[in-house]
């Protein structure tokens, strides 16, 4: 019987091996884990639009390495305890070479330990909590991290907003709410602001009076609220039912159309940190604008597409000069990435597997995004 | 002491939302003497049905919002009373457990037929009624805060007078006592039941329409969470009885609303359900709910 399962298993270990190897000569597969569904469902189909022009572009120029990309992309329905799945079902059943995914660090951080224990590189398009990249070697992003994020809104709101004290409304149920949120109060207190009041929710929350009239109550000039733009909508709108019409900002986790679909006019007015603008005039940036809207009906890329797309250019430019589609060569080739010109600006891989690059500020204008500063890191 | 007020306003507006869903909870057990799982789904559909109604109707407009609360409230009681038709009729005499379990599965049908036509990305339900805010000291109340608590009310009073002054109502009373009496003393079980599902239905739509007026942000996922908190507010108040669901939402909405306004924000559901477990551990039957002896 041993004997039996040993051969049937190496039969079926070998007929793998030779599927993979018949499959690699023709396509470079890459998974993408994304929300495509659900509740973030913005981030997830924003990201995926910037990937798949990426990979189309790639594929028209005639591939790399001569070889087209083939892109699997799998939802996580913005569930949590779903990424880990269907990411460990792209590597084990899909064989690919690199994993592309997510926006929201909580799922980025469920994806990233498999990821690095079956030796596939990850790039996080966008997650920005530190943790992501720190789960081992394997892992990779291509935008800032919320230590830098967390300073320029606290500069933000010290030297522009002109705030004192503050209320913060921070998630407890989201890595990069609470991250943010930490890196934010540290800056602000250490340049001598004053966070008078923390008050949390968690995911999901739709209610959120009870905390503002706390928050209210304790006398703030302005609320920090780092959570995503389902929740954000909402926040602003029972803050101003509340009629407290002082300044609301927030993180990357803001940027997202249905901010202002779901927030209306109650979020006129408010600002939030992302990664890129499309008013930047940089020809690389207007170029990609033209694209995306040729490809996808007129919409405006926002910082999830832009960072999509970088992700899947940074991995591009990697295996070209690992002049291989070998999971170890690519790692070692994304590591040594140095001055990538993309479209959210220059990536470079430090040794903890980051970007560094600048963050825009942009407020809610008349039912639009406007950009309103730049701040190098 | 304005904040104390404000919360316990924010705190009622919530709770009475609870109550609305407990109801329909506390109705189905007091009846057939099994948890409808499928309710807070109902609740979702009402919402749902009043985001497509409010396309049609012009928006902010007094008349306008009560025709899409009527007209959803309406059609979640033809949909309670099919779900009841063709789920759990066929298992009228299968045991309990088989019905637990079939209503979960309803549940599930509900949530994820929604998703499918309705899509997984929250929507922005519109302001049907006219919205102002009225300053009272340094207190502000929103006219879609009262609403809730007015409609609530009227809801409630409706509902007791159905059940206590009419026919339906004392038939209702007597299958929930005895079954096999009433059947013996000439009431249709199928019919009194099959409005039980109604009523309970177009009370879950009701809290559905004015959860979405105060938090307006719909999904097909979004009555899971009030769902729980209106069954533990059913249980709170003695499940199977009617005043006591009221009482065990408008008891879980306020202290959930001060425990969220407080420092222990993060606690928020945590403290709520543990006083839901130190108050059953006093009165197991629930508040207004009476201790009865199982027969074995």
């Amino acid at each position: 019987m041993i004997q039996f399962l040993r051969t049937s298993l190496l039969t079926a270990f070998a007929s793998a091996l030779l599927a993979a190897g018949a499959i690699a000569q023709e396509t470079i597969k890459v998974g993408e884990f994304a929300s495509l569904t659900g509740k973030e469902a913005a981030f997830g189909q924003s990201s995926h639009k910037g990937t798949l022009l990426a990979v189309e572009d790639l594929n028209a120029a005639g591939g790399v390495l001569g070889r087209k990309i083939e892109l699997l992309t799998e939802d996580n329905q913005s569930k949590q305890g779903e990424s880990a799945t269907i990411v460990k079902k792209l590597i084990a059943r899909d064989k690919v070479v690199a994993i592309l995914g997510e926006v929201a660090s909580s799922r980025s951080l469920e994806a990233a330990p498999v990821c690095q224990a079956f030796k596939v590189p990850m790039i996080s398009p966008s997650s920005t909590n530190p943790a992501v990249t720190e789960k081992g070697n394997y892992i990779f992003r291509v935008c800032f991290i919320d230590p830098f994020q967390g300073v320029v809104m606290a500069k933000f709101a010290k030297n522009t907003l002109k705030l004192k004290k503050l209320g913060l409304l921070t998630s407890v149920s989201s890595a990069y709410s609470v991250g943010l949120a930490k890196y934010f109060k540290e800056r602000f207190i250490a340049d001598g602001g004053e966070v008078v009041i923390e008050q949390k929710f968690s995911e999901g929350d739709k209610d959120f009076k009870a905390q503002l009239t706390a928050i209210k109550a304790a006398g703030v000039d302005g609320i920090f609220a780092p959570g995503y733009y389902t929740e954000a909508a909402l926040i602003c709108q029972q803050a101003r039912g509340l009629g407290m019409n002082l300044p609301i900002f927030g993180g990357d986790g803001w940027e997202a159309p249905q901010l202002i679909e779901l927030g209306g006019s109650a979020v006129e007015g408010t600002y939030y940190s992302t990664h890129y603008t499309p008013e930047n005039s940089a020809p690389a940036v207007q170029d990609f604008v033209k694209k995306f809207r040729a490809r996808f009906d007129g919409e405006t890329p926002d910082a999830m597409a832009a960072l999509g797309y970088d992700s899947m250019m940074v991995l591009a430019d990697s295996i070209k000069r690992a002049g291989s589609a070998e999971r170890p060569k690519i790692r070692a080739a994304l590591a040594a990435t140095k001055d990538y010109q993309g479209v959210t600006g220059n990536t470079t891989m430090d040794a903890e597997r980051n970007a560094t690059k600048a963050a825009v500020v942009i407020t809610v204008k008349d039912g639009k995004f406007k950009f309103v500063e730049s701040v190098n890191p | 002491m304005t904040e104390f007020l404000q919360q316990l306003l924010n705190g009622l507006s919530l709770g009475a939302i609870y109550a609305l869903i407990a109801l329909g909870y506390t109705m189905v057990y007091g009846v057939l003497r099994f948890i409808n799982f499928a309710h807070s789904d109902v609740f979702m559909v009402g919402s749902f049905v009043g985001y497509y109604m409010g396309k049609l109707i012009p928006e902010g407009t007094l008349w306008g919002g009560l025709t899409i609360l009527v007209g959803s409230m309406m059609a979640c009681a033809i949909l309670g009373m099919t779900i009841e038709r063709l789920a759990y009729r066929p298992l009228r005499n299968a045991p309990t457990l088989n019905v637990l379990i079939t209503a979960i599965g309803v549940s599930l049908l509900l949530e994820y037929t929604g998703q499918v036509f309705f899509g997984a990305a929250p929507r922005n339900f519109p302001a049907i009624f006219p919205v102002t805010n009225f300053h009272l000291g340094g207190l502000i109340i929103s006219s879609n805060q009262l609403m809730v608590i007015i409609v609530s009310a009227i809801l409630m009073v409706v509902l007791q007078l159905i059940v206590f002054r009419t026919k339906i109502g004392t038939a209702m009373r007597a299958v929930s006592l005895n079954p096999k009496a009433a059947v013996l003393m000439g009431v249709n079980n199928d019919v009194v039941i099959s409005f039980t599902f109604g009523l309970g239905s177009a009370l879950a739509a009701a809290g559905g329409i004015l959860y979405a007026l105060n938090y307006p942000s719909i999904d097909p996922l979004m009555g899971v969470m009030p769902g729980l908190k209106a069954f533990v507010a059913a249980i709170l108040g003695g499940i199977g009885n009617i005043p006591g669901a009221a009482l065990g939402g408008l008891i879980l909405g306020t202290v959930e609303t001060f425990v969220a306004g407080s420092q222990w924000s993060t606690y928020k559901d945590a403290i709520a359900f543990a006083i839901l477990i130190i108050i059953l551990l006093f009165r197991p039957a629930g508040l207004l709910g009476k201790f009865t002896v199982e027969k074995v």
